[in-house]
């Protein structure tokens, strides 16, 4: 029985490392402009599926993935300047439509570029279960949770330590007292969709040898990453990182103890509970409305 | 304080023409106008088909356009009381024998009471945190159709008995053309009667500041619940009228994509606007149709034209397009 | 403010006109060609099973008119992808029945595309051959309605015949959310009883899950000898994964829903030793030499992964097959007048597809037996027959 738990808790906390990069990506462009950018998950595919055709054409895995993130990195950017851009002045509910045309034209152009078959990654470092008290993990797990963590770290490092980071928090704060102070919240924009796109895309590497890729695979997973986001309080990284955790954790024992057919259910009757209860998420601010 | 208009004497002829001339009068005139003089070039039961869609999908849009447009709430979710109304019209026709005319309005009222019960803890939410829930629900009501198949009919779907009234069976897309399009003439006369009331001031002025609404007075969470449970019974309806004109349900109606698809055509056509939201549901379901011709570049397409639209109509279509007459009249 | 209502109104007007040029225009053509109608979930949920009917639809409708067509005309293939929706479907079905005035459709991938289509052509008195696998289709025989791949029941018996012989009494079930998946698994329990087996787990996952350990972990518990997974797509995949993960090594049985290479390569060495029922579309190779079906799908092997670079797939030999017997069959009535089509589809015997011999009769719409298909079982990363 104990080792039923830990089987579950480590499937669930491996879904939830992936999760918690796609909502910190959330995160970051919300902090940015306001918004909830839908292509996010398609960041995730983009990463997944280049790195598959890298890999494919003889590129060696080490080289592949640092290459596709760099791919999705720069499919994010151009895609802020000549979609978001344009856009910038209108409604939050109008960038959120952009953003949702966004993620259709890039699995149409994903249908085409590459196929609609279902693709996999070789794992990082071979396929030979590991057993951990009574568990049976990939290696590839470890690997998932390692990269995000890794990731986790450097964005810390980056809002906390360099100058433009903490230009990107300021902006998250206040935009207009940030352009008072100088900072170019265009500038931030722009780089904000490019650091999701690469968190995302991350993302996509690392469970593409768990969990295959496709190009709609980014559906699913870009609706559970705005969930965790939303769990966590939309705006928080470190929500987005507990939330991403959550959530995995909530479908895993989910599956395992209740039921397998109604795991996502689970999750999100979870996540209701809590946003009714802490309207904000869970380390979301306590927002006050001024008059 | 009487509406003092009205109890000036004039001739009945004079103020109907004076309805008519008005934007919100006229508009009906002419959305009755365009339902009547349509099938003149419906050339096949394929274009009453679409036409039966179209009108489907606005009157949910109509709805929806209330809550989002006018109440400034947003509902990632509406698609499951779409087809929770089909369902429970279904399953109360279907597997328990009801006559259709009492099965309908009846999985309709359910329905409302599931987005009363529902609405008062969600729409305390905000913004985002209320997309999120509705999207939620709209999730949990799409996995439970899919998997008590016992009830549903699992992911295949379940069979609708056709609509009958007075034991006279309503089926073939020419009889449900004028079902669907009197449908949607009654959704919008009722839109509009909404929005000119004292109910319809009280959420634009929530729309425009929910605590500056609050202190003169308004209620805001009774009407933002109000509409809430209006939108969800236009979506019931809607839900009920297409699993009885399909004769077939499947779970796929309350999916998250198609919430998205919904949500689109609204902000689409023009938030604010009930004329809007028919135009955006018109121009959203004939779309697909005739981007078949590009096959596997319809979906590419499909996104760049969202895109292109919503940036050079920030505002949807119809009030863009509005704006410009307005502005070329000048 | 009236301008504004009265252009409004005009501007409905031309986009309905163009919208109806648009389609004029693409359904127009100069001479008389012989129309084929196909809705397929080419994109969506079920894109395993419409991407591979779709090309070899293409690829055949090619091949006969480079051949010289049917009846001295062409062959002209109307295809619509309804994304795995019932309602598309039945909007697209409708379509090809009203707008583009096709003379027999071969489609519908999934069971729930299909069932959406039947009133219609039923209403319509349209030949229909279906590409979906549920036994309801053509149980009870519904006069318009044909369709070739194998039912899922035949794949639950081929599959509890073979545990059968392996003495294997206690079985384990797992199958995803979606309605291939809930549909065979009905089938399977349905005929359990009949082969001595007792279902002492039933487990689900969801259509687009990416870890069964934890489902596997519990029917490791449950005292099964055998594990059947009722799915297709990717998660039998990760499913098989996932099993010698958690380190199973009971028998694996698979549904004839990944009769393809895809899902060994995607399996990878975990696919070692599971078995699953197929037609002989699989192993050209391995048939005998006399064997009927060995030139057809030794030819149709060689074209299709030739054209498309990807591995054949039983799928896409249903395709094949659906059209060869329309075609068959209008070549046999001499006309494409729709009953006599219908009567010649009925009438067909001895037809050697893909799929199998086909023998169709008024209360046998499909015209497959057990025999048609085959059980294989993955050794050394390609299939081998079990005998």
């Amino acid at each position: 029985m104990g080792s039923q738990w830990l089987q579950y808790v480590a499937s669930g906390l491996t879904a939830g490392a992936i999760y918690a990069l796609v909502a910190l990506g959330f995160s970051i462009i919300y902090n940015a402009s306001q918004a909830i950018n839908f292509a996010q998950g398609e960041f995730v595919m983009i990463g997944g599926m280049t790195a598959v055709t890298l890999v494919g054409a003889g590129t060696p895995l080490a080289v592949a993935v640092p290459l596709a993130v760099l791919a999705a990195v720069a499919v994010g950017l151009l895609l802020e300047k000549v979609a978001i851009e344009p856009a910038r002045k209108a409604d939050t509910v109008t960038l959120i439509i952009i953003t949702i045309g966004a993620s259709l034209l890039l699995r149409g152009l994903a249908q085409l570029v590459w196929d609609k078959r279902v693709h996999s990654l070789p794992a990082f470092s071979g396929d030979r279960p590991l057993q951990l008290m009574g568990a049976t993990v990939l290696p590839q797990s470890l690997w998932v949770l390692v990269g995000a963590a890794l990731a986790v770290a450097g964005l810390s490092w980056f809002f906390g330590r360099t100058l433009f980071g903490k230009a990107m928090l300021a902006t998250s704060y206040n935009p207009l007292a940030a352009r008072l102070v100088g900072i170019n919240t265009r500038t931030v924009l722009f780089v904000s969709f490019g650091l999701a796109a690469g968190l995302g895309a991350l993302g996509g590497v690392l469970i593409a040898p768990i969990a295959f890729t496709s190009y709609d695979s980014g559906i699913m997973l870009g609706l559970k990453g705005f969930a965790a986001a939303m769990l966590g309080g939309l705006g928080s990284f470190g929500g987005a990182v507990l939330g991403g955790l959550l959530l995995g954790l909530a479908e895993g024992l989910g599956a395992g103890f209740v039921s397998s057919a109604y795991k996502d259910a689970i999750a999100f009757v979870i996540i209701l509970a809590v946003l009714f209860f802490m309207p904000g998420g869970l380390l979301g601010a306590r927002r006050s409305d001024r008059v | 304080m009487a509406h003092v208009e009205a109890t000036v004497s004039r001739p009945a002829g004079l103020r109907l023409r004076q309805w008519a001339a008005s934007p919100r009068g006229g508009g009906l005139l002419a959305l009755a106008v365009v339902i009547a003089l349509l099938p003149l070039v419906l050339g096949n039961n394929y274009f009453y088909e679409i036409a039966i869609l179209v009108a489907l999908n606005a009157i949910v849009c109509v709805g929806l356009n209330l809550l989002i447009g006018y109440a400034g709430q947003i509902s990632l979710g509406h698609a499951g009381f779409f087809a929770l109304g089909g369902y429970g019209s279904a399953i109360l026709s279907g597997s328990h024998g009801w006559p259709t005319w009492l099965a309908m309005p009846s999985s309709c009222a359910a329905v409302g009471v599931l987005a009363f019960v529902v609405g008062r803890p969600t729409l305390r939410l905000k913004g985002h945190y209320l997309a999120m829930a509705t999207l939620g629900l709209g999730i949990i009501i799409s996995i439970v159709l899919s998997t008590e198949d016992r009830i549903t009919g699992g992911p295949d779907g379940m069979p609708v008995p056709p609509l009958a009234l007075f034991g006279w069976s309503l089926r073939g897309e020419h009889t449900w053309y004028w079902i669907a399009g009197a449908g949607l003439l009654l959704a919008v006369w009722l839109a509009l009667n909404l929005i000119e009331s004292p109910v319809g001031r009280a959420l634009r002025a929530l729309h425009g500041s929910e605590i500056a609404a609050e202190t003169v007075g308004i209620a805001s969470a009774r009407y933002k619940l109000k509409v809430f449970v209006l939108s969800a019974v236009f979506a019931a309806v809607a839900g009920a009228l297409t699993a009885h004109y399909a004769g077939f349900i499947t779970p796929s109606k309350a999916s998250f994509m198609h919430s998205v698809e919904l949500v689109i055509m609204v902000v689409f056509g023009g938030m604010a606007s009930v004329f809007g939201a028919v135009v955006g549901a018109a121009i959203l379901t004939t779309l697909p149709q005739l981007l078949t011709v590009l096959k596997d570049y319809e979906m590419m397409v499909f996104g760049a034209v969202l895109i292109a639209t919503m940036v050079f109509f920030p505002q949807g279509v119809v009030p863009t397009l509005g704006r410009w007459l307005r502005r070329g009249s000048r | 403010m009236r301008n504004f209502t009265t252009v409004r109104a005009v501007l409905r007007k031309g986009a309905l006109a163009l919208a109806g040029a648009l389609l004029v225009a693409g359904s127009a053509f100069a001479q008389e060609p012989i129309r084929i109608g196909s809705f397929l979930s080419v994109t969506g949920p079920a894109a395993f099973l419409g991407d591979p009917e779709q090309k070899t639809l293409e690829m055949v409708v090619e091949r006969i008119n480079a051949e010289g067509g049917v009846l001295g005309r062409k062959l002209q293939l109307v295809a619509y992808d309804d994304g795995g929706d019932a309602e598309k479907a039945r909007t697209f079905a409708k379509r090809l029945i009203e707008q583009d005035k096709v003379d027999a459709i071969v489609g519908g991938s999934t069971t729930g595309t299909t069932m959406a289509a039947v009133p219609l052509v039923e209403a319509a008195q349209l030949p229909f051959v279906s590409l979906a696998g549920a036994v309801v289709i053509i149980e009870p025989v519904k006069k318009w309605v044909f369709k070739t791949p194998h039912t899922d029941r035949m794949a639950c018996e081929k599959i509890f015949a073979d545990m059968q012989a392996r003495k294997l009494s206690k079985v384990a079930l797992i199958s995803g959310a979606g309605g291939f998946d809930k549909s065979m698994r009905a089938e399977c329990l349905k005929v359990a009883p009949k082969y001595s087996i007792e279902v002492v787990a039933d487990e689900t996952y969801g259509a687009t899950d990416t870890d069964m350990t934890a489902q596997l972990t519990k029917i490791r518990a449950s005292g099964a000898q055998a594990v059947l997974n009722a799915g297709f797509g990717q998660g039998p995949a990760i499913v098989t994964r996932n099993y010698r993960q958690v380190g199973l090594t009971l028998p694996l049985y698979q549904s004839h829903g990944v009769a393809s290479m895809e899902y060994v390569k995607l399996s990878g060495p975990a696919a070692e030793g599971v078995r699953l029922p197929a037609a002989a579309l699989l192993v050209p190779e391995l048939l005998a030499a006399n064997d009927p079906q060995k030139p057809i799908v030794t030819a149709y092997k060689r074209d299709y992964e030739g054209r498309f670079k990807s591995d054949v797939s039983t799928f896409g030999g249903h395709a094949y097959d659906g059209l060869l017997l329309v075609v068959n069959a209008i070549k046999r009535a001499g006309s494409t007048d729709k009953a006599k089509v219908r009567d010649a589809l009925e009438a067909t015997q001895g037809y050697v597809g893909t799929a199998g011999v086909v023998n169709m009769s008024p209360s046998d719409h499909m015209g497959l037996d057990l025999s048609a298909f085959v059980m294989l079982e993955v050794k050394n990363g390609t299939w081998s027959i079990v005998k």
